[in-house]
Formats: C-alpha cells, structure tokens, sequence
C-alpha cells in the first residue's frame, strides 16, 4: 500500500473515515459513482436501549419502514393508523372496493378482475434506489412501466385543428424545423463568432442528420423525414412494397402544439426511462411493507394529541368506529401524518416547529380510471402503454401496461389533473367526473371511447379524507424558512414523509426522509 | 483498516472544497402535457364551483375526516373580508395559496360570492383593488 499509487477504494475508505457517510456518497458522485441516488443501502442501527419504545403515526410507506427498521434495531413499536388500509397513497382500487370521498360521495368500485387504478403514485424511476432496494427485499414482483411510447396521440386546441396527431409526427417536425432553422441561422453567418469553421462544419452534419433534413439542408416531405415521422404508406412487400411519405404539418401548428413541452417532460431524470410498476397494481407495495410490520399496526385510530414531556411522548386516539379515547406511551415518535392533517392535531411541538406545518401548503390532483369492454387502442390504434397528452383538463389518457393483447375489457387511466384542471375535475360528483373523462377522452378515440365504456372510480386528492391534498408543495422562501425546523428532531419527536425531503411527492422521497430521521433518532435515543 | 496514503488524503480535501450539489426543486409526478386551456372562471359562482368547491363542497358545508376542511356556510369569520382574502392569497394548513391560480378580480368576485351566499349575509361587496393592497401589488 506503500508503493505510491492510490486505489479508488483506498480514497473512498479514508472519506468514509474522515467524513462519514454523507461525505463518501459526494466523493463516490465526483468520480462518477453513484450519481443517480442518496441511498447508501438500509440504515445500520443496533444497540436500542433495553425497553426503550417507538410510536409511529401513520402506516403509509415511511411509517411502516421506520418501524420496521425501528424494529430491527430493538425497539419496542406500534404504528396508530387512521385507515383500516395500510399504505397510505400507495394505493389501488380494485373491483369490489369502496371509497368514501370528503362530503360523502361514495364509490362502489367495478373493475374486472386482475384490474385496478392507482390513485397516487401509479411508475417508479430506475434510479429510486430506496423503493427498489425494499421492494426486492419483501418480494414485490416489478414489471415495466411503458412510459415513452411514440404512437401516443398529442392535442392541443390550438393546433392542428383540435385534432390530435402522433407525437412522432409532432416531434419529428419539431426538431427537423429546428434543425433546419439553425443550418440557415450557420448559413447566415450568425454563428461565426459562437463556433469555429470547423464545429459549424461538424454541427451542420449533426443537424442534416438528426433533423432529417435533405441535401440542401431542407426538411421536406419525403422519405426522410418519414423515417422519423411516419408514412402515408409504410414499406411493404410485393407490387406495392415501395413506401409513400406522410405529409410534414405547418410550422405554425407544430409551434403551437406545445409538443416541445411533452418532449421535455420525457427528458426530466425522474421521467426517463426505465420505469418499473408492481405486478398487481401499485399497492402491492405498501401490502408488502404492510406484511412485515403487520402485528404493531393499530387500524382505524384518529390522532388527537400529541405531547411530549421528559419522561416520554403521549398520543392520544380515538377508535374512528367504536369512538373509545385511548392513550398510546412510547419514549419517542416519528411522526408521518400529512401536514394540512397535522396542523390540526393538538401538539406540544416547539413553536417554530409548528409554524413549518403551517406553512407548506399540498398540491390537488385528480385521477380517474375508466374499464373499456375491449383494449381498442390496441386493436385499433396500434398503441400499447404510454400516454396520450391534451390541452384538456384531464391533462392525459394512459393507457394499461399489463394484459397486453388480451381479449376481454381494460382499464384507462382517463385523467391525470393538476392546477386548475384538478380543482374543476375534484369538485364534481364522482359520477360528473366520470362524463367530463369521457367527453374530454373521446378526442383521441372517437366512435370508440363512450361505446366501450363500462365503468369508472375517480379520486380527488384534496377530498381524500387521511390526507386533504396530494403532496407538499415547498417552494424556494418556504424551504428556506422552514424545510430545516421540520425535519429537526424536536426533543423526542421527528416528522417523516415525502413532505420532509427533496423528493418530494414521490415514494422515494418518503423513503429517503423515514431512513433519515430514523437514524437520527436513533443517534438522539442513545444520547438519552 | 486500511492505511491511507498522501495521495488520498489530497484527495480528500480537493473534495472538501467542492461545493455540496445545488438541488433543483423537485416537480412531483406530474402528467406532462401543457397547462388546461379550459377558459377560467370569472363569476364568484364560476370560481366557487370551479375551485372552492374542491374541497369545501358544493352545499359549502366543508367535510370531516382526518381532520377537518372547515364550512363556508354561515361561518361568522367571513364578517371581517380580510380573513377570507388572506386565506385565499396565502393559504394556511390544508388550506393551499391560490394567488397564482386566481388574480385579484377573481379573488374578489369569489370572496363577495360566499359572503353573500350560504346562509351569509354580508352585503358589501369586496373590491378587485382591495384584494391588490392586500397581496401587496
């Protein structure tokens, strides 16, 4: 070891010593390791003292992790959940389910068998290391996710005369008009002083060639441009094998398509693919956590009070069927309960402490799903998985990655709302949202879409009853202000969830935050 | 343990010096497609129904679960017309800031519309240039 040369591992075990965990994922990032996550695998916690004991408050993903992890280390735990369901927002509904909304309204769910809608987080990014790490680890079966899929559809009011197109005939004019655009902008001289002789040499090749553009640096309709776009006739055999070119759309409409704003969408690293789903519906993963912390979970338990005090933490709940008042006494508790929720529980939580729950603030969301007696997107429209995008309040139609080619019904996502489109869609009837689905859905499949449909379930976030939002929405004064007060630990309680990370709205995020303040705690605990 | 070497140990405090990774916010899981071009509200009864109505409910009787999405009908708060603004504009709790969503004449139309209705009844109007001075523009 003495010889002069430095191995990586050497590098990485002398940050490791000297900076910890935090300082070795940095320097793993800086050379090229790593670069995709912050999780450095489960947490090693051990030595819990003799007796010492954990309430956790909610069993959604981050709660039911740091319980069992807790668990692991010694602790004595109990999660009180208010659901008689554990998962939180991972979720599906299934047929024969119920859900009863804010104010009421109730759903009797009707899909076929085998198929559901995923309410909340519905594809998991390749690089969501924590979900995928525990997902192996409790035996969830994941599948792909088709999540970029050419042949989907892509509307605008505004273009094309309110009809859709492919989003490869959109993108492929998109970037062959840009392409050719910037081969005149170099023509012109615009670029000399940007770009050496040479690199406008090396540029206006890399533009012909991914633009489609022509000998003349044009993008033309013809056999070109089709490759990308598609053909009026597709190459074939025989007599008639010779393809004909699709026709390229107007500038104009192509600009005012918004298509740029889906290519991006596809371009952000949590969009990107891989993208995995569970097998079965995407609450096969909090039924997986759920299996391993099964025996400390407390259903139906509506938390009143919280308070602490230097001998301990008191939660007071009441059973949300029989109505019996119940106290639950445990030396420290990690809090995972939403914050609008929070916010209305009695606390002793340091002032400071409860203006950061005051003051984030969640996202609405709508989503519905929609069974068709027949997967005509498929049969007909030669689409399998991926998303169909509009300027419409549903924002999109997505079509089921599972049951491929199979005779028999399917199930649409039929709307995924935010923003305006959301409140509009969540303050509706189950049965409006429903109609609105179908009337804004038809654009893409007319004559098909209000024929095949059999039956729907929507849910509206912000009249989800455990949760009255979606997700925190943090913005740059909020997580200056408040972001490190929240995930501090206040004397014996420690907040965890999505809304107490950067991956915020994601299972990831709610991960990443239980892992953390667990250990924390832990750190605090043994510090007693 | 591994013994570490002059070379590691410059390595080491290059790295000290680089500065910690600047974090973008982070979108959520969003649909990706553009912003609805469904025409806004502009009536109090239009914003009302269009997004109030989300979650305080159609009858503004609010709703109770795990916590509380409290009632707008007869509610005695909207007396004072500086509470139902600065709810609207900076949200608190459960309640989210609409002054992005909503401008000033749709806030104002709103907030007149649910003080003069459900079983309220207070009758001055609240002015677009009041909503402006409390959002500070």
């Amino acid at each position: 070891m003495e010889t002069g040369r430095t191995t990586r591992r050497q590098v990485l075990t002398a940050i490791g010593m000297v900076g910890g965990s935090a300082a070795l994922y940095q320097a793993m990032t800086t050379m090229g390791h790593a670069s995709e996550t912050q999780f450095a695998g489960p947490p090693k916690l051990s030595g819990a003292r003799t007796g010492a004991s954990v309430v956790v408050l909610g069993a959604g993903l981050a709660g039911m992790l740091a319980a069992y992890e807790l668990s692991k280390a010694g602790y004595k735990v109990r999660i009180l959940e208010y659901q008689a369901r554990a998962g939180g927002r991972n979720w599906s509904l299934y047929g024969g389910d119920t859900y009863t909304e804010l104010g009421g309204a109730t759903q009797k769910i009707g899909f076929a068998q085998g198929h559901y809608l995923n309410p909340g987080p519905w594809r998991i990014p390749h690089h969501h290391r924590t979900l995928l790490h525990y997902c192996k680890q409790f035996g969830v079966a994941l599948e792909p996710f088709i999540q970029f899929n050419h042949s989907c559809y892509v509307h605008s009011s505004d273009a094309f005369g309110g009809k859709p197109v492919r989003y490869r005939e959109a993108a492929a004019d998109f970037e062959g008009n840009v392409a050719e655009l910037l081969g005149k902008a170099i023509d012109q001289k615009s670029l000399d002083k940007e770009l050496s002789q040479e690199d406008r040499e090396k540029l206006m090749e890399a533009l012909r060639d991914w633009g489609m553009l022509d000998k003349d640096m044009r993008y033309k309709t013809n056999l070109l441009s089709s490759e990308h776009r598609g053909y009026e006739r597709p190459p074939g055999g025989g007599v008639d094998g010779a393809p004909i070119p699709s026709q390229i759309f107007n500038v104009h409409d192509v600009l005012n398509s918004n298509i740029w704003r889906n290519m991006a969408f596809f371009m952000n690293h949590e969009m990107q693919t891989t993208m995995f789903q569970p097998v079965g519906g995407m609450g096969m993963i909090g039924q997986a956590f759920a299996r391993q912390v099964q025996p400390m979970i407390t259903h139906n338990a509506k938390v009143s009070k919280i308070n602490q005090d230097k001998s301990g933490v008191t939660v007071t709940y009441s059973d949300t069927g029989t109505g019996t008042v119940s106290q639950a006494k445990a030396d420290f508790c990690v809090c995972t309960i939403p914050l609008g929720v929070l916010n209305q529980i009695e606390n002793n939580l340091s002032p400071a402490k409860k203006s950061a729950v005051a003051a984030v603030p969640y996202s609405n969301s709508v989503k519905i799903g929609l069974q068709m007696a027949r997967r005509f997107w498929e049969e007909d429209d030669y689409i399998y998985g991926g998303h169909s995008f509009t300027s419409q309040d549903i924002a999109l139609v997505s079509y089921p990655n599972y049951h491929l080619f199979k005779d028999g019904p399917g199930v649409l996502l039929g709307a995924f709302a935010s923003g305006a489109g959301a409140y509009r869609l969540a303050g509706m009837t189950p049965e409006q949202r429903i109609e609105a689905a179908l009337a804004q859905g038809s654009v893409f499949h007319p004559g098909t879409y209000r024929k095949e449909f059999q039956n729907g379930a929507s849910v509206a976030w912000s009249r989800v009853p455990w949760t009255l939002g979606c997700c925190a929405r943090w913005n740059e004064e909020t997580r200056k202000t408040h972001y490190q007060t929240l995930v501090a630990v206040d004397d014996r309680v420690v907040l965890a969830g999505e809304h107490a990370s950067y991956v915020g709205c994601w299972m990831e995020g709610a991960l990443l935050s239980s892992l953390d303040a667990i250990t924390r705690l832990h750190k605090r605990a043994l510090e007693a | 343990m591994a013994k570490v070497t002059r070379a590691a140990w410059t390595a080491i405090l290059m790295l000290a010096a680089t500065p910690v990774l600047a974090q973008a916010p982070a979108a959520g899981d969003t649909a990706g497609s553009a912003p609805t071009k469904t025409p806004p509200p502009i009536t109090g009864a239009q914003v009302y129904t269009q997004v109030c109505q989300a979650c305080h409910m159609a009858d503004a009787k609010g709703g109770s679960g795990a916590a509380i999405i409290p009632a707008l009908a007869k509610n005695p708060r909207l007396a004072e017309p500086g509470y139902p603004v600065g709810m609207v504009l900076q949200g608190r709790g459960a309640m989210p800031a609409l002054g992005d969503l909503l401008d000033p004449a749709q806030i104002a139309s709103v907030v007149t519309y649910i003080r003069t209705h459900f079983g309220n009844n207070y009758r001055k109007p609240v002015t677009e240039a009041e909503v402006k001075l409390m959002a500070g523009q």
